[in-house]
């Protein structure tokens, strides 16, 4: 009975007409892609983007240039220099990262005991140039300024699990 | 007329082929369309893992590990912090290992799936890489969200895990198991009993057990070349032994087999992440052991002790007792091996990977001698290699 009934199957190529009437049917499934620049999938407060530099809201950059981002960093992508102020503060006057080196691992993030350098919800960095990758303090601080909304708000959410 | 004899051909397949999984070249001496002999040219993505390994703390290597085999970063992480805390005494807290033995089964799904789907692709079916990349997508989210990163996690530390599971994770990966079964099933109709599909797999790569076992096969190669050997069981790691689970075991070691292999392991994989979200007790996530995983920020905040602390621990690191240690786990690949030697300093003396897929490229010789070339790539396919971790 069995080979009959294989013979059967065979002859009327029963698995590639089912086969074919699945992908049939996934044609009216509702579609699972996105637009992507016009939208976007979902971000948790964790992702790790691109690098900013936070400031304190009355204005006073956070990073205090303990240098422990750069310790940690397994790239060694992060370049600092500091040097007390005028007004006896201690402050880096150089803080660069290499966004070419990075590996994204999120060590800085987690080192920074002040939660100035930190990995924002940016992914969306693509540059024209190498040496546009080549990030500064003024750069970073800009970053920072630009979506430090969004920034407080993941730190936030997420400082239960830290 | 005399008996002529024709020269071999040479041909260069890859290292930019699609069908070549990564950056395999491989040199291919056919007579007509028949293999005569294939060679398989490594090292065009070597990075020197293992020599910048000595060079990192033990904390900055963890990162390595997810750029190795880039398609399941999570269980080779497990690897190196295994060995890590072996060699320290310690282990990570029962929550931890929960969390690991969870994200583990993830990321062999997330493999599995690669790798069937791409394998499908490469003889010939090209729906289910479509439909598989929706799945992995939605696997990689939930490593997103604990982690920060799609890929390169870097999210078990030695000790424990980087962050606890955020809230909200759990149910929607317990929602995603439960409708995870009838996509796969999907794609089981559409492959297992196909006529093409079975034309380019049943009977092609023959690999015997005695083969199997002298090429140092291990993972789904193996165990569907009909040998039950499963580090998972075999010498349990982790939470391991308090998991129900079977061990699929194929009969021929064709193509076909190492395909069924793993679909049927994906199945055993949803059963053991339903197990674990079950059994997972709470508590904490990382060791208390101060002088080897970071305090937390509230308490590093308020205590001077645990200052110094997270100072010492992200600028030094920390001291690992001379020794050396292998520590394996079974990784969707196989098994995947960190032999590490410390001399009692913050860097590791040396660490030797033992990767599962460097092990399987031998076998592409063997296993397309006599085939078509178009057989060569199911073989390829087949055999599940990335090339992160072969070339290292």
């Amino acid at each position: 009975m069995s080979f009959f009934d294989r013979t059967a199957r065979d002859w009327l190529l029963t698995e590639l007409f089912s086969g074919m009437a699945l992908t049939f049917r996934y044609m009216f499934k509702p579609r699972v892609t996105i637009n992507y620049p016009y939208e976007k999938g979902p971000l948790s407060p964790r992702f790790r983007g691109e690098h900013a530099l936070r400031r304190y809201p009355n204005g006073e950059e956070r990073c205090i240039a303990c240098k422990l981002c750069e310790a940690i960093c397994p790239a060694q992508a992060i370049t600092i220099e500091a040097e007390p102020r005028d007004d006896g503060s201690r402050r880096t006057t150089r803080y660069d990262i290499d966004m070419t080196k990075c590996i994204y691992c999120g060590f800085c993030q987690e080192a920074c005991p002040v939660d100035a350098i930190v990995e924002g919800p940016n992914f969306e960095f693509a540059t024209e140039t190498r040496a546009e990758l080549m990030y500064d303090k003024d750069k970073l601080l800009a970053n920072g300024d630009r979506w430090e909304v969004e920034l407080a708000a993941r730190i936030e959410a997420d400082a239960p699990y830290r | 007329m005399a008996e002529a004899q024709i020269k071999t051909f040479n041909i260069n397949f890859g290292p930019q082929h699609p069908a070549a999984h990564g950056v395999l070249r491989l040199i291919l001496e056919m007579s007509g369309e028949i293999v005569e002999r294939a060679d398989p040219h490594i090292g065009l993505l070597h990075r020197g893992t293992e020599k910048l390994i000595e060079y990192k703390t033990y904390a900055q290597a963890t990162p390595y590990f997810d750029r190795l085999d880039y398609v399941c970063p999570m269980n080779q992480e497990h690897a190196f912090v295994r060995a890590v805390e072996k060699l320290l005494g310690i282990e990570a807290p029962p929550r931890a290992q929960y969390i690991r033995v969870l994200f583990d089964e993830i990321g062999r799904i997330l493999n599995h799936l690669l790798n069937i789907t791409a394998f499908a692709g490469d003889v010939g079916a090209l729906t289910p890489m479509l439909w598989g990349f929706e799945e992995r997508e939605k696997l990689m989210e939930f490593y997103e969200r604990v982690c920060g990163a799609r890929l390169h996690a870097n999210y078990y530390r030695v000790g424990g895990v980087a962050a606890d599971l955020p809230a909200g994770l759990v149910e929607d990966i317990l929602t995603w198991i439960d409708a995870f079964p009838g996509w796969l099933g999907d794609i089981e109709k559409l492959l297992n009993n196909n006529r093409i599909f079975k034309q380019r797999t049943v009977d092609i790569g023959v690999v015997t057990a005695e083969q199997a076992l002298d090429w140092a096969f291990t993972g789904p190669n193996l165990r569907a070349s009909g040998i039950a050997w499963d580090l998972r069981k075999a010498q349990p790691y982790a939470v391991y032994d308090e998991m129900d689970f079977d061990i699929p075991i194929g009969k021929n070691g064709d193509c076909y087999d190492r395909y069924m292999v793993r679909i049927l392991e994906m199945y055993e994989s949803l059963k053991i992440m339903r197990q674990a979200i079950e059994k997972m007790p709470k508590g904490p996530v990382r060791t208390e052991d101060r002088k080897v995983a970071a305090p937390s920020r509230g308490e590093m905040k308020r205590s001077m002790e645990a200052l110094i602390h997270h100072f010492k621990l992200f600028t030094e690191g920390f001291h690992v007792p001379a020794g050396e240690t292998y520590s394996v786990v079974e990784t969707p690949k196989g098994e995947f091996g960190v032999y590490l030697v410390s001399d009692g300093t913050n860097k590791a003396y040396r660490c030797k990977i033992r990767a599962p897929a460097f092990a399987h490229l031998q076998a592409t010789d063997f296993m397309s001698k006599g085939h078509m070339l178009a057989d060569a790539v199911a073989n390829i396919g087949s055999i599940d290699i990335v090339f992160g971790e072969i070339d290292r």
